[in-house]
């Protein structure tokens, strides 16, 4: 066989795997419509978004608190995370003592494996007891922040840390013969030559912050009510599913799913704008 | 305000919140320690658990979570690379179809775990007939950490230098040689991370697999049995079991402890396999 | 070519892994599947079980009282944990008791409050009554703390003091437990309803909470045992159709006196045999 079509073949077996990656998600899509199926056709959609209130077993399906409860602590942690994880992969990168560095990184990759359990365990018995005692009831929407903010930094640190680490060292070598100091060859050269990388990071912890479960089932309070303000206990689409989904028959279950179809739209528009703003700044 | 003061400002900031990440993880850290060290020992490590898991160990659960993980890695490994490979070395830039897998795989990496060990319930276990098993588990899994791992991948891949593929189109490589023999190596460090990451994730992951792995805490005799995962253990213990805490924390930190041997590993391999190749 | 062998080894693979996917005999084996609750005492039971038939397996699958119900009736498991009694459109599973567990109300241990009667109760979960210096307590705003909605427990609490879910103003929403005490442990002004075995065995190991009593009955699981306690539930083995085989003699297992220990070391009450 000549190497050539050894070429061709790979190609198109490493086509089909790709394909057979993005594949999962229409598999877990339509799996999501289909358990959803009894509330979008026989409830209809609109009540999801008009229902006053969450009472499934009251037949009341409002969902539209829960994703502004979503939306607020999911933002608010991400752009949390994202500052101080982009400063310190910037401190692992350009300005930590070469010991220190070599210490933060497998610090960092540890902190990103610790279960989200853990963090939610230690959220609701160190955190929260300490924001209770300043403003009651404790569980709240910024305990769900700090513990989303801290969940995802490792994970945007470390994305954060490796498109640094690519940027060409000769790049930033000739920045600096330009004279530039330090924090001009970092802003001006560095970050923008990673920004793919790290606006990819980005979206990679919000999508977890939108996404994660245990830990905000944990600290938020869970109450289903628009958020209002920092100190409210709020219920996110993913404890919602949690909380309930062991417990809930028929249309309530089919509405469970349906807060999971909703959550996945959400994600769907947050890459759709980022899969812009990156092939936009890309071209620059 | 003078340059010279911004570039202070700007160094106090970034030590300000290396520092502050720092404080962070020595609190959690410290926490965890001080409530779980006194449950550990190597009987913790290698014992049954007994009466619920408050008392006895979790040996069997760490065999389980070490099968349903390499079952994980084993689908992933070679499924991700291919897709990564091909998205970073087989599709034009802005190309369609490149997109359309980007975007897809972005969304999967959103796609809350509770969905996914729905899915996986629905998919792995009941369709295709797998029960809770590790096998199913292990599935679900590699379903979720596919799309970070290919991206981040993807990423090291892209950003090596040109001049490597040049090189090696000029002295006639196909493009699979250079593939194999010069961009892989050349972002292994980066596919490590990746891998790391998307490990990492699984490792602490409980929604997905309380559905499909599932929760018999007895030794696994083969993939197809069902067994506890050392997250599931976690949160069964702190969220279910009265008087569970101990055994909690110090399973808490038998995990951390693994991530920290896992990512040395990776970390090493990583960085041996790129220096080796290249040079050679 | 190398390549290709290798591929077709992996092939191979593939096919023998989803070969050996097919289902393995049952007789000697036992699916469990339900209420997060039952299901920590359900895996000891199966243990001694296991040591006492050997070659039977027996697994036990947490994820809830309806999950249970939903597994049975598409005979995914062979027996269901239901942590409550069965509803009228359910009757078609046959249900087997095999312990009894009561809900009781917590506060923090540093609560001056002694005592609530059932209206106080009523009212604080109605918000109508927000501080503790109208029940006898120190001034300070109550906290609230309710189950998720389908959960057992809350079906309970709800039809106990007639209420309806969209009737409570909750401050915190909880799922399992052990959410509960952790939360009213940490907050001085939270009052919660839990299992009363959890919350006794943690007040037994020092954790800042306190059981008070139902309609002037003493939160305990020895009042629960006796019958005098106001709120308590069953926890339930459930099959499709009567019980036979191997299901059956589980059963018949679980309610039996070797048992007793099992129960009560997950702080529920045994049975009366």
């Amino acid at each position: 066989m000549s190497r050539w079509r050894i070429d061709r073949l790979l190609s198109l077996l490493l086509a089909t795997l790709a394909g057979g990656a993005a594949l999962i998600l229409l598999l877990v899509l339509a799996f999501l419509v289909r358990e959803a199926w009894p509330v979008l056709s026989g409830i209809g959609w609109v009540r999801l978004v008009t229902d006053d209130g969450w009472y499934p077993l009251e037949n009341r399906f409002g969902l539209l608190p829960m994703l502004w409860a979503t939306l607020a602590a999911g933002v608010a942690a991400t752009v949390l995370a994202a500052t101080i994880g982009l400063a310190s992969a910037i401190f692992a990168r350009f300005f930590a003592p070469p010991s220190v560095a070599r210490l933060y990184r497998p610090m960092l990759a540890l902190l990103a494996g610790i279960p989200s359990v853990v963090y939610g365990l230690w959220g609701l018995t160190v955190l929260v007891p300490l924001i209770a005692r300043w403003q009651p009831p404790g569980a709240s929407l910024l305990a769900a922040i700090l513990i989303l903010a801290l969940m995802i930094l490792p994970t945007v640190a470390l994305t954060s840390l490796s498109a640094l680490n690519a940027v060409p060292g000769s790049l930033m070598r000739g920045a600096a013969a330009l004279g530039l100091t330090r924090r001009g060859v970092v802003l001006g050269v560095a970050v923008p030559a990673a920004r793919a990388g790290i606006l990819g990071g980005f979206l990679l912890a919000a999508a977890r912050a939108l996404g994660e479960t245990m830990a905000v089932l944990m600290v938020a309070g869970n109450v289903v009510q628009n958020p209002t303000g920092l100190f409210a206990p709020v219920r996110v689409l993913t404890a919602n599913i949690a909380l309930e989904m062991a417990y809930a028959t028929g249309a309530h279950r089919a509405g469970l799913f349906a807060s999971g179809l909703l959550l996945t739209l959400v994600v769907v528009v947050l890459a759709g704008l980022t899969a812009r703003l990156v092939s936009n700044t890309a071209h620059v | 305000m003078s340059r010279a003061l911004q570039d202070r400002l700007f160094t106090g900031a970034i030590w300000c919140c290396a520092a502050l990440v720092i404080v962070a993880f020595l609190w959690l850290l410290g926490d965890l320690a001080w409530k779980g060290v006194a449950h550990l020992s190597w009987s913790f490590l290698t014992d049954e658990p007994g009466n619920a898991g408050r008392s006895g160990g979790i040996g069997p659960i760490l065999v389980s979570t070490a099968l349903i993980l390499g079952v994980a890695s084993v689908v992933a490994i070679p499924l991700g690379l291919g897709a990564a490979i091909w998205l970073a070395e087989y599709t034009r830039r802005g190309s369609r179809l490149g997109q359309g897998v980007r975007l897809s795989l972005d969304v999967l990496a959103g796609v809350p775990s509770i969905v996914f060990g729905l899915f996986g319930n629905a998919f792995f276990s009941v369709f295709l007939g797998l029960g809770f098993s590790i096998l199913a588990g292990g599935l679900t899994l590699a379903c979720m950490i596919l799309p970070v791992f290919i991206r981040t991948s993807e990423v090291g891949l892209t950003a090596v230098d040109n001049d490597w593929r040049m090189g090696s189109a000029a002295l006639g490589m196909s493009r699979s040689t250079a593939v194999g023999h010069i961009l892989l190596p050349a972002a292994a460090p980066e596919i490590a991370a990746g891998l790391m990451l998307g490990i990492g994730r699984a490792t602490a992951e409980t929604a997905a697999l309380i559905f499909t792995s599932g929760y018999v805490d007895r030794m696994p005799e083969s993939l197809l049995d069902s067994g506890r995962a050392l997250a599931v253990h976690i949160y069964d213990l702190s969220m279910n079991v009265g008087g569970g805490d101990s055994a909690a924390y110090a399973s808490a930190m038998v995990l951390i402890a693994w991530i920290v041997v896992i990512n040395a590993a990776a970390h090493t391999l990583g960085a041996h396999w790129a220096s080796r190749s290249i040079s050679a | 070519m190398k390549k290709l062998c290798w591929l077709r080894s992996i092939l191979t693979t593939v096919c023998m892994l989803s070969l050996a996917g097919t289902p393995l005999a049952a007789q000697d084996r036992l699916v469990l599947t339900g209420s997060s609750t039952v299901a920590p005492l359900a895996l000891e039971i199966a243990k001694r079980f296991e040591q006492l038939n050997p070659g039977v397996r027996v697994d036990v699958q947490s994820g809830g009282s309806s999950r249970g119900i939903a597994d049975v009736t598409s005979e995914l498991a062979d027996i269901g944990l239901v942590s409550r009694a069965l509803k009228p459109e359910e009757e078609t599973l046959a249900s087997y008791t095999i312990a009894t567990d009561g809900i009781g109300i917590i506060v923090h241990r540093s609560n001056p409050v002694q005592s609530l009667t059932d209206a106080q109760v009523q009212a604080i979960y109605k918000g109508e009554i927000s501080d503790w210096n109208r029940v006898g307590g120190k001034a300070g705003p109550i906290t609230v703390v309710n189950k998720a909605e389908g959960r057992s427990t809350l079906e309970l609490f709800l039809a106990h003091f007639g209420l309806k879910n969209s009737e409570i103003k909750a401050e915190v929403v909880i799922g399992e437990n052990e959410q509960g005490v952790k939360t009213v442990a940490g907050n001085p002004d939270a009052i919660a309803y839990v299992s009363i075995g959890t919350a006794e065995f943690d007040e037994t190991l020092g954790v800042p909470i306190r059981l008070l009593p139902m309609a002037g009955v003493a939160a305990s699981v020895t009042n629960v045992r006796e019958g005098h306690y106001p709120l308590s539930r069953p926890l339930n083995l459930v099959t499709k159709g009567v019980a036979t085989g191997l299901a059956r003699r589980f059963i018949d297992f679980a309610r039996s006196a070797r048992v007793d220990d099992l129960v009560e070391a997950q702080f529920f009450v045994p049975l009366a045999h």
